[in-house]
């Protein structure tokens, strides 16, 4: 065991990959010399050359679209977006081709490439560099989709990713990285396409993911102190969707949040509120109930951004709301 | 997967190895006729749908150009592609099946005319968006200059795309990093029904191309043989590290789809460029140095209208895809299909 950061676990992933495979690669902005703008990549250039670590002109569509060329070449790039709020530049590269290969060439050739980038608030980064845009890649068969919320599975999961046939769009949370965990990398974690229950409870379940995993089980934690236990289900990955898992728990349980950062209209949080819904209805003591990001952009201000997202105390504050009347259970 | 799928390229016959104009002439000949069938496809209600892009009047760039690339090359086209592919070798009949929409297509009929590929001939795809192909020869590009075995990968794309910026951040890379890599725009004067002068002030194509460093030279496709002199310096050159850009001035002869009788142009703007048709060009070039006599080419002509109405039947009397077919490869062929939405219905409305 050793205590390391969600960031250079991330680090580790592609060290380890690197390694072992020659074939795999990264390229994006600032990756090589600069070691990244939130410092994932330091240290990789010096190691590995710049031939494996390749910085690029700000050129996002290009960026992806190379990865895409390279990975139907034999090669196992990781391209890095920046912030995924650029990710808008590239949806051509990524939705069109890279998600599509596959299907329309009809079955020849896989695109297995990472586009590793992240997204989220907490830095008074502003409405163009603080967004949670995961349902943009949700919406689009053929791409994956892996959002870590620990750095076991910063590790992990970004392992797995880059041994996916097909193309994953890996979003970190820029307010995980500085997380320490003690983390043992030989210790199993679930396999790739499969939730963790990050805490077990027979009162309420949220279903999350990415950094409000940590905002849930706060909550839990609070709440357990006033005997409401809580089931905290970490999805961990959005494409796959372990669906399996959500239903076991709310189909014992009964009452369910969906707790998600981005905007709440038409985002993951309303497509796993249908799921429940549709697969799960006889057992439902009450609606589901989604907590998400207000309908607006992203502020500056510490105040108004940290408000438009949902906080550990507004997840406590509606989870006690959702339980206050237990008759039903 | 990627890996075995595209290292080990090709069996069957790639382009051809063409030196005298005789050659050059059949394999433009092949296209021309080729196209003239996927026409009379659409006519007869076979084709899947009528986005159909013909490259009539183009043949020149196709064959110039693709004629000269070998085994291990890659590639990618754009929706006016069909003639490209048949210069490097592709089966027309599975072509034509692809355009019908066929089990026996290229693609199991789920590609079409403007997504159909084959990883055997090096083809990595034409694309429906405009310049949506190009940025991928740089990371092709980025593997044969790791491989060291020479390769080199060619992005074909029309005028259209000439005012995409991803052409612009791809030859950025290409020339940034030395990459064996050519990038050819046909210029066939009209992007739909936009004429090149309605769409940028700067006419000469290639000086975009010097000013980020590549290579670059424009050529009048009337001759295909000034076409392969300028795709063989270009190509050397590429296979050396040094990317190159050309642009073939030709025109198309025909709408921008099927269904485009094109309002915006002349009948006289028509009859000049059609008067630019490089195969009788060729077919006249020939003919003139008596290097074959009228019957020959003649002969040659009706061989290749039976290859092609060959095609037709081939596609027609194709089958559909199997319907089960519609979920598969979504994702690579370890991994769970999607659920279908009647499956999905019938499972939550068969709760007890």
């Amino acid at each position: 065991m050793s205590e390391i950061t969600y960031r250079d676990a991330l680090k580790k992933a592609l060290f380890d990959a690197m390694s072992e495979d020659d074939d795999v690669f990264i390229i994006g902005e600032e990756v090589g010399r600069y070691g990244g703008a939130y410092g994932v990549t330091k240290g990789l250039y010096e190691e590995f050359g710049a031939a494996r670590v390749l910085d690029t002109p700000i050129s996002e569509p290009a960026i992806v679209g190379a990865a895409v060329g390279a990975a139907m070449a034999g090669l196992r790039p990781v391209a890095e977006l920046m912030y995924v709020d650029f990710i808008g530049m590239t949806m051509d590269q990524l939705g069109n081709q890279a998600a599509k290969i596959r299907y329309m060439f009809g079955g020849q050739i896989g695109v297995p490439m990472v586009l590793r980038t992240q997204g989220g608030t907490g830095r008074s980064a502003g409405a163009q560099h603080s967004q949670s845009l995961e349902a943009y890649v949700m919406h689009t068969p053929g791409l994956r989709l892996a959002m870590p919320a620990t750095v076991a599975d910063a590790y992990h999961l970004l392992r797995d990713a880059m041994r996916q046939p097909d193309p994953v769009v890996f979003i970190e949370h820029k307010g995980l990285y500085t997380m320490k965990e003690d983390v043992d990398f030989s210790a199993s974690v679930p396999p790739w396409g499969k939730a963790a229950v990050r805490r077990e409870g027979d009162d309420l379940v949220i279903v999350t993911y990415s950094r409000q995993v940590h905002h849930a089980m706060a909550a839990a934690a609070e709440l357990a102190k006033k005997g409401i236990e809580t089931t905290v289900i970490d999805l961990r990955t959005l494409n796959p969707l372990d669906m399996d898992t959500v239903r076991d728990h709310v189909e014992r349980v009964g009452r369910v949040m969906v707790v998600a950062e981005e905007v709440m209209t038409a985002g993951v949080a309303a497509e796993l509120s249908a799921r429940i819904h549709e697969e799960c209805f006889d057992f439902l003591h009450e609606p589901v109930i989604r907590v998400a990001g207000e309908d607006i952009p992203i502020s500056v201000s510490v105040e108004l951004e940290r408000n438009s997202v949902p906080t550990t105390e507004f997840v406590r504050e509606v989870a006690e709301r959702l339980v206050a009347d237990r008759v039903h259970s | 997967m990627a890996k075995s799928s595209t290292k080990n390229t090709a069996t069957g016959p790639i382009g051809t190895s063409n030196t005298g104009l005789i050659d050059l002439y059949r394999d433009m000949r092949r296209i021309r006729t080729f196209e003239e069938r996927v026409g009379e496809l659409f006519v007869r209600g076979a084709s899947a749908g009528s986005m159909l892009h013909l490259s009539i009047g183009e043949e020149s760039a196709a064959v110039g150009v693709a004629g000269l690339m070998r085994e291990g090359d890659t590639f990618t086209t754009h929706h006016r592609g069909h003639g490209i592919f048949l210069a490097r070798g592709a089966d027309p009949k599975r072509m034509m099946a692809e355009i019908a929409g066929r089990e026996e297509g290229y693609c199991h009929g789920k590609g079409g005319s403007m997504h159909i590929a084959d990883m055997g001939l090096g083809h990595l795809g034409a694309n429906a968006i405009v310049g949506g192909g190009i940025p991928a020869v740089v990371g092709a590009g980025l593997a044969s200059k790791r491989d060291g075995e020479g390769a080199i990968s060619v992005a074909f794309f029309g005028d259209g795309a000439m005012q995409q910026g991803i052409l612009y951040e791809s030859m950025n890379m290409a020339a940034l990093w030395d990459l064996p890599v050519l990038f050819v725009c046909i210029n066939n004067q009209y992007g739909m029904g936009t004429r090149i002068e309605q769409a940028t002030k700067g006419r000469h194509l290639h000086e975009r191309a010097l000013a980020f460093g590549l290579a670059g030279e424009t050529v009048d496709g009337r001759d295909v043989r000034d076409v392969q002199e300028v795709a063989a310096r270009l190509i050397d050159g590429a296979r050396a590290g040094q990317p190159g850009f050309m642009a073939v001035d030709c025109y198309r002869f025909f709408g921008h789809a099927r269904m485009d009788k094109s309002p915006y142009r002349t009948e006289e703007d028509e009859t000049e460029g059609r008067a630019k048709d490089p195969v009788s060009f060729a077919r006249d070039a020939i003919l003139d140095t008596e290097e074959a006599a009228e019957s020959d080419l003649k002969a040659m002509d009706d061989e290749i209208e039976k290859e092609m109405d060959a095609t037709i039947d081939f596609a027609v009397q194709g089958s559909e895809p199997p319907l089960a077919s519609m979920f598969r490869d979504v994702y690579g062929p370890d991994e769970p299909e999607p659920e279908p939405v009647r499956t999905r219905i019938d499972r939550i409305l068969a709760r007890d």
